[in-house]
């Protein structure tokens, strides 16, 4: 890649910063460009983030009909899924799985949500609330 | 802690540089500080970074790894190893232990790379956060409860507060970081850089032509292509956001362009100059020429998963072979190149 066809479409996950490519200079030598965003880099960037929004709506969904946990909300709005929090939590993953259960969930005794609410970077008062808005 | 105001404070002086990869930009930073010239492609050269893997068993938010480069840890482990630096490296079981050692060696004037999480780092843009604990960056100072960070992914200096680098320094999972942080502690004084130059070359090339596992290297591209290919076409949501995550690993991440080829290829011709070989300029080029193909594929899988394109899992595959092929030739010619020594007097 040469540096004038180094792509600079102003990405806006970027929010105006930008990276780093290497590319040729005009007399065939590498050197490091700056690179604002590329389409290809934004529509794989959208859809993994529409991916987690799109199970935080549904998680949030259900949660407000009481078919799922506020976690499982939290979870996916976290960036994580069953596996991640297993994982970041250091429980098992069928347990994990069974807190999303709204029932289990709320009968957890407060060191357990305690745990969670530290993996999730949230107050244990915030993990078992639904924000009003997804 | 007994702390007067002024020992509240510190900054060391340091030029900052963005890099294209944050374990080789942070390693090369090190040692450029520490009055060792390296570029960050020659940093990730000699560290052998380059590599292929699909890895189906590592699950990153339930898809496969796909890794153009060493593992994370290899890259600082390879570059001091062949260089002969020694490091100081140390990990914690307790985050305030590792909080006050951090503190501990700002103090005392020592900049330090620490392993991170990149989800928690309150600088980075709302849409680049995701749990990935493999992030490396620099802390080069403190004000008050902030720290002072060089990240060298980032095109500025930045500041993290206390509780943000601490939650990122101390998260738990895959590639848990345990707060580990680290400075070089001895470098020699003679470094022979031909040496381990031609070392990493036979490393690398090695490592993509021979390995007998069927999803490392050369043959993992190929085995990636066939998977591509093998895709049920019923199952086309799955299908996009396999392949979308193998766009992301091979552009967003953090690569310098092309899944790091481009910056091999910049390695190679910084190596060409040093060892006095201009065929390894030559060959650069051509691996440039791949990875313009890599990025010609990123650019038609990401336009498929938007629909911008038919879906055409044959072209891609199509794709990924041919880089196999063109990858396989360079590294070949490469070994006979770093084999047949320079004709020097």
């Amino acid at each position: 890649m040469r540096e004038n066809d180094v792509p600079q479409h102003n990405a806006k996950a970027f929010m105006g910063h930008s990276k780093v490519l290497y590319a040729l200079d005009g007399q065939g030598r590498y050197v490091a460009t700056s690179c604002s965003g590329w389409e290809a880099e934004e529509i794989v960037l959208d859809q993994a983030i529409d991916e987690f929004k799109q199970k935080a709506f549904n998680a949030w969904d259900r949660a407000r009909q009481s078919r799922a946990s506020t976690l499982e909300y939290h979870m996916y709005h976290q960036r994580m899924d069953p596996e991640l929090l297993a994982q970041s939590t250091g429980f098992f993953k069928w347990r994990v799985h069974r807190h999303l259960k709204p029932d289990t969930f709320a009968k957890l005794p407060n060191r357990l949500k305690k745990r969670y609410a530290e993996t999730l970077g949230l107050t244990p008062t915030q993990l078992v609330t639904l924000p009003e808005q997804p | 802690m007994n702390e007067s105001l002024s020992s509240t404070q510190i900054e060391i002086p340091f030029k900052h540089q963005q890099s294209a990869h944050c374990e080789s930009g942070v390693i090369s930073a090190l040692l450029r500080h520490h009055h060792v010239p390296i570029s960050e492609p020659m940093a990730f050269g000699i560290a052998a970074g380059l590599g292929y893997a699909y890895l189906p068993f590592v699950k990153f938010g339930g898809l496969p790894l796909f890794a153009y480069r060493m593992p994370p840890g290899s890259i600082i482990r390879g570059l001091t190893r062949r260089l002969g630096i020694t490091m100081y490296s140390e990990t914690f079981r307790h985050p305030e232990d590792g909080m006050r050692t951090l503190d501990r060696f700002l103090f005392s004037g020592q900049m330090v790379g620490i392993q991170t999480s990149a989800f928690w780092l309150s600088y980075f843009p709302q849409d680049m956060r995701f749990h990935f604990n493999a992030h490396n960056l620099i802390v080069y100072g403190k004000s008050e409860n902030e720290y002072l960070i060089s990240d060298p992914v980032v095109d500025v200096l930045v500041k993290c507060d206390a509780d943000s680098l601490r939650k990122a320094r101390f998260t738990r999972g895959v590639l848990a970081p345990r707060g580990l942080l680290y400075f070089p502690k001895s470098i020699p004084p003679k470094i022979d850089l031909e040496q381990a130059i031609r070392r990493a070359i036979l490393y690398t090339t090695g490592m993509m032509l021979y390995v007998p596992v069927p999803i490392l290297g050369i043959r993992g591209i190929r085995y990636v292509a066939n998977k591509i290919r093998n895709l049920n076409p019923r199952r086309e949501h799955d299908n996009k956001l396999l392949l979308g995550h193998m766009v992301r690993m091979q552009e967003e991440i953090g690569t310098g362009g092309a899944g790091f080829r481009f910056l091999y290829a910049a390695f190679l011709q910084e190596a060409a100059s040093v060892l006095h070989q201009d065929r390894l300029a030559v060959i650069a080029s051509a691996l440039t020429a791949v990875g313009d193909e890599w990025r010609r594929f990123a650019l038609n899988a990401a336009k498929m998963c938007k629909g911008r394109m038919p879906m055409d899992y044959s072209l891609l595959a199509n794709q990924l072979l041919q880089c196999a092929e063109q990858e396989m030739e360079i590294y070949q010619q490469l070994r006979t190149e770093i084999k047949q020594r320079p004709t020097t007097l």
